[in-house]
């Protein structure tokens, strides 16, 4: 069971090792040149005005909420589906309440404005 | 001569294994580094000029004199950047794009004299749920390298990569139920062989929305035109990568195609039947699975870059109303119309 | 509670969307622009004042470089107004060639702005094409005045010279085979007037087919319909010009109002939108590119019936003709003190205008009797529209600026002089 997992483990380990691999070749055989212009932090040509790690926009962060809730959701549905037909109708059932509940959850986002972005 | 256990147990299958991970991820390289020659001609010819055609004949050794240019290029580590996850990010983009490919499954179980064998690296149950798993970390990267670049136009570009990504992870999810609701399984090897058949089998008939929307889904999920608004080009110039040079770009930009194939390759096996050939007669039956699989894939690269050639670029809100308002509910109810069915003669339908 | 602050973002000058040099700093909440302050100036070049030091002559050929996407009109502005002055006949057949002209550049400024236009919003594909389009209408500039983008072609009291009676053609090479030559110079082998006609039957099928990629299309409903919304009084107060004008209803043209050189003569239609977006901007300029051609055509066909001069023959202001400098020592001292002192023009003051491509386009000149302009101001069609900026774009989101600033068809060139 567990032994169909070494190969993910390895193949974990190259994959990050030719990005590795790449940066290092990289490191090797390009120039570097550094001068301050260069390094300064693209903003059109000109200096930037500030710190561009600013507080940001609270919608950004409803997104990622929303998001939690619901990839939970997808989460509890993939067991589910996955023996629908051995559940039968009781099964549906169950699922569809739970659906339901969140639906109403979803309606209500949706009228309270936390889809839009205007 | 009897070896230690340790090379026994461990060295050899690690070395086996490792010769399989080579022999997926070199034509892996080779074919995104084709992808982007092929995305140049052919977006080339729909805009009536030639394309590449200067390294090598008719330009086909162009990826090879681009790779090596990046990789001759200086990395740029911005003064304000924030050192080592300026570093980090790249690798975390890359490392999953990689990584997903381990359970993709090239083609059906094959009777040799050895056993059964399975062109898959990894032949795990719920490679669907793992598939999930290793691609939402791809958004690691994008957000990583925009906060770490300290520019505010690649710090906008993250931002808004994350939250797309995100949203359209969630209408990629519930297409995803749906296909596990009619195959009963989270194998995608499973999933394949529940569509054996005929192309009227295959789930892109009866989960057509779910078709749509995961394709779909797919193109915003790799950032793609027309949902390319985290490097937008006309408005934030390149998004989150806009500071990096050299092969760290280069890093975002292999990961950026490797995902597109991924995509491509995911929902030709998903939807369209995988390796079975459209009709199960002779002349279709004659060319191998695997090669059926490459081809479905080149249909939906086609489109990739035929949607970059034709649309328009969405805004952003524009993008997250289509995925919350829009994708989100026709996925809901395309899931509860096969949940009824299902308890009803209709089932055929989707089985 | 903290203070929320909104963050400030510079767009441009080195921005792939800012149109040359527009420095605009942008005040960001969130996404959305709180304020839009453009910086302009980064390609000022004081035509204004260099004019100020040359001969008419001398100064004709900046106002190639003040918008250099619709050349032809800003020329023909100046013309204008030093014809106005001296009060220079100008042949008729140099009329004609001149509006034929315009609309040609009318025709070439609104492809440039479509292709930029639609590649701003993502569209890359409709650069090339409109591109290709282009590449025709250069063809026929340059064929016309040797040039293909700074023309240098009308003169106070006419045009340079008169229409060839042959076309430049593609010459054999590696790249081209016998029957690509002969198809890419189906349309050389009579004179610029045979193939500018077989453009005005080419045209207006490829704006049916720029119309099938844009019009329709959902995306760029979504990304123009309602962005940077302009109610016409607003329009009139911002001193608005042009399509910028027509788009929100107000049908304004000045060849119409005011017709100069022989519009009116011709039949041509206004097209005004009702909205005033940039969704009705655009539909107009498609518009105003059909009509165009219709103007072409009407020139074309003038202009093939009825040769004659398309100079004055007042050698103080033109040239006489070589041959006749050969043996006339008149002939040769008019050209000497044209092309060293110049004419002079008697003092007065004028402002002339033309319908260019953006809008209204004036020279005003003031003249105290010397040969060079005591005083020249340009109205630059672009410049009241980039002053709306602000007021276009308060309130949409960061991708609607480029929007904005693609439907306003600025061309630095113009604004900063």
């Amino acid at each position: 069971m567990l032994e169909s997992y070494l190969p993910i483990l390895v193949f974990l380990a190259i994959a990050l090792g030719v990005g590795v691999i790449a940066l290092l070749l990289n490191f090797l055989v390009a120039p570097r040149n550094p001068d301050p212009e260069k390094l300064s932090p693209y903003e059109s040509g000109f200096e930037a005005f500030e710190d561009a790690r600013l507080r940001f926009d609270v919608r950004y962060y409803l997104v990622a909420i929303l998001f939690i809730v619901f990839d939970l959701e997808i989460a509890f549905f993939f067991p589910w589906a996955v023996v629908l037909d051995e559940l039968g109708a009781t099964g549906f059932v169950a699922m569809a309440i739970f659906l339901g509940i969140l639906v109403v959850g979803f309606i209500y986002e949706w009228k309270k404005g936390a889809l839009e972005w205007e | 001569m009897d070896l230690p256990v340790w090379i026994a147990d461990y060295a050899l299958p690690v070395a086996w294994i490792t010769v399989q991970i080579v022999a997926l991820v070199a034509p892996l390289m080779l074919a995104v580094a084709y992808l982007t020659v092929v995305e140049r001609k052919l977006i080339g010819y729909m805009q009536l000029r030639v394309g590449p055609n200067r390294v090598g004949p008719r330009g086909w050794l162009q990826p090879i004199a681009d790779g090596l240019k990046l990789l001759l290029k200086e990395s740029i580590f911005p003064t304000q950047a924030n050192k080592g996850v300026y570093i980090v990010a790249p690798l975390l983009s890359i490392g999953p794009a990689l990584l997903a490919w381990a359970v993709i499954p090239f083609g059906p179980t094959y009777q040799t004299p050895f056993g059964e064998v399975t062109p898959v690296i990894a032949e795990v149950d719920v490679s669907l749920l793992f598939l999930l798993a290793v691609t939402s970390f791809g958004i690691y990267g994008v957000i990583m390298a925009g906060w770490a670049a300290n520019s505010k136009y690649a710090i906008i570009g993250s931002m808004r990569a994350g939250a797309q990504m995100i949203s359209y992870e969630i209408a990629m999810g519930f297409a995803l139920i749906g296909v596990i609701m009619a195959a009963n399984t989270l194998n995608i090897g499973e999933i394949v062989v529940a569509q054996s058949g005929g192309f009227w089998h295959w789930y892109f008939l009866p989960l057509l929305p779910l078709f749509v929307v995961f394709f779909i889904s797919g193109v915003a999920e790799t950032n793609r035109l027309p949902f390319d608004v985290s490097e937008g080009e006309s408005e934030i110039v390149a998004g989150f990568h806009v500071e990096y040079a050299g092969m760290t770009f280069a890093l975002f930009f292999l990961a950026e195609y490797a995902n597109m194939i991924l995509v491509s390759i995911l929902t030709a096996l998903l939807f369209l039947g995988g390796w079975h050939p459209p009709l199960p007669v002779a002349p279709f039956t004659w060319i191998p699975g695997p090669v059926w699989l490459l081809l479905k894939t080149a249909l939906f690269l086609f489109f990739f870059l035929w949607f970059r050639a034709t649309f328009p670029r969405f805004r952003y809100d524009q993008i997250m109303r289509l995925g919350w308002k829009v994708f989100i509910p026709v996925t809901l109810v395309w899931i509860t119309v096969i949940g009824v069915a299902n308890l009803t003669p209709l089932r055929a339908v989707f089985h | 509670m903290a203070e929320i602050r909104n963050y400030t973002l510079n767009f441009g000058p080195q921005h792939p969307a800012a149109h040359g040099v527009l420095r605009l700093v942008l005040e960001l909440d969130g996404e959305v622009v709180a304020r839009a302050d453009p910086h302009v100036g980064l390609l000022h070049r004081g035509t204004e004042k260099l004019a100020e030091h040359k001969t008419y002559m001398q100064a004709l050929p900046y106002f190639d470089r003040l918008d250099y996407v619709s050349i032809l009109p800003n020329e023909h502005a100046f013309c204008l107004a030093v014809e106005a002055l001296r009060e220079i006949e100008v042949p008729e057949r140099a009329q004609y060639i001149r509006v034929m002209f315009d609309e040609i550049s009318r025709i070439l400024n609104h492809l440039l702005w479509l292709g930029a236009h639609a590649m701003d919003v993502g569209a890359m594909t409709m650069f090339l094409y409109t591109f290709r389009d282009r590449e025709l209408l250069m063809d026929a500039y340059e064929a016309a005045s040797g040039a293909r983008l700074h023309a240098n072609y009308y003169r106070p009291g006419g045009v340079n010279r008169d229409l060839p009676d042959t076309m430049p053609k593609y010459q054999p090479s590696k790249w081209h085979s016998e029957a690509d030559l002969e198809e890419m110079n189906a349309w050389r082998q009579g004179s610029l007037v045979d193939f500018i006609e077989a453009f005005t039957d080419y045209f207006p099928d490829r704006v049916d087919e720029y119309e099938t990629l844009l019009t329709d299309n959902r995306i760029w409903k979504q990304r123009t319909v309602g962005i940077g919304e302009i109610p016409a009084e607003r329009a009139l107060q911002l001193g608005f010009t042009g399509p910028m004008l027509r788009g929100s209803g107000v049908e304004w043209d000045l060849r119409r109002k005011q017709p100069y050189a022989v519009y009116d003569r011709m039949d041509f239609q206004v097209p005004v939108g009702t909205n005033g977006d940039s969704y009705d901007r655009y539909l107009v300029r498609i518009e105003e590119m059909r009509q165009s051609v219709r103007i072409i055509r009407q020139c074309v066909d003038w202009l093939r019936a009825n040769p004659g001069p398309v100079r004055t023959s007042d050698y103080k202001v033109m040239p006489p003709p070589r041959a006749e400098m050969k043996q006339s020592m008149e002939a040769l001292i008019h050209h000497f003190k044209l092309f060293s002192e110049g004419f002079h023009v008697p003092p007065g003051e004028t402002y002339r205008t033309v319908e260019h491509p953006k809008g209204e386009f004036g020279v005003y000149l003031i003249s105290d009797g010397a040969n060079k302009p005591y005083r020249m101001k340009i109205r630059a069609a672009g410049f009241p529209h980039m002053a709306a900026m602000d007021e276009m774009t308060r309130g949409h989101m960061l991708a609607d600026v480029v929007t904005v600033m693609g439907t306003m068809d600025v061309v630095f060139g113009e604004i900063d002089r």
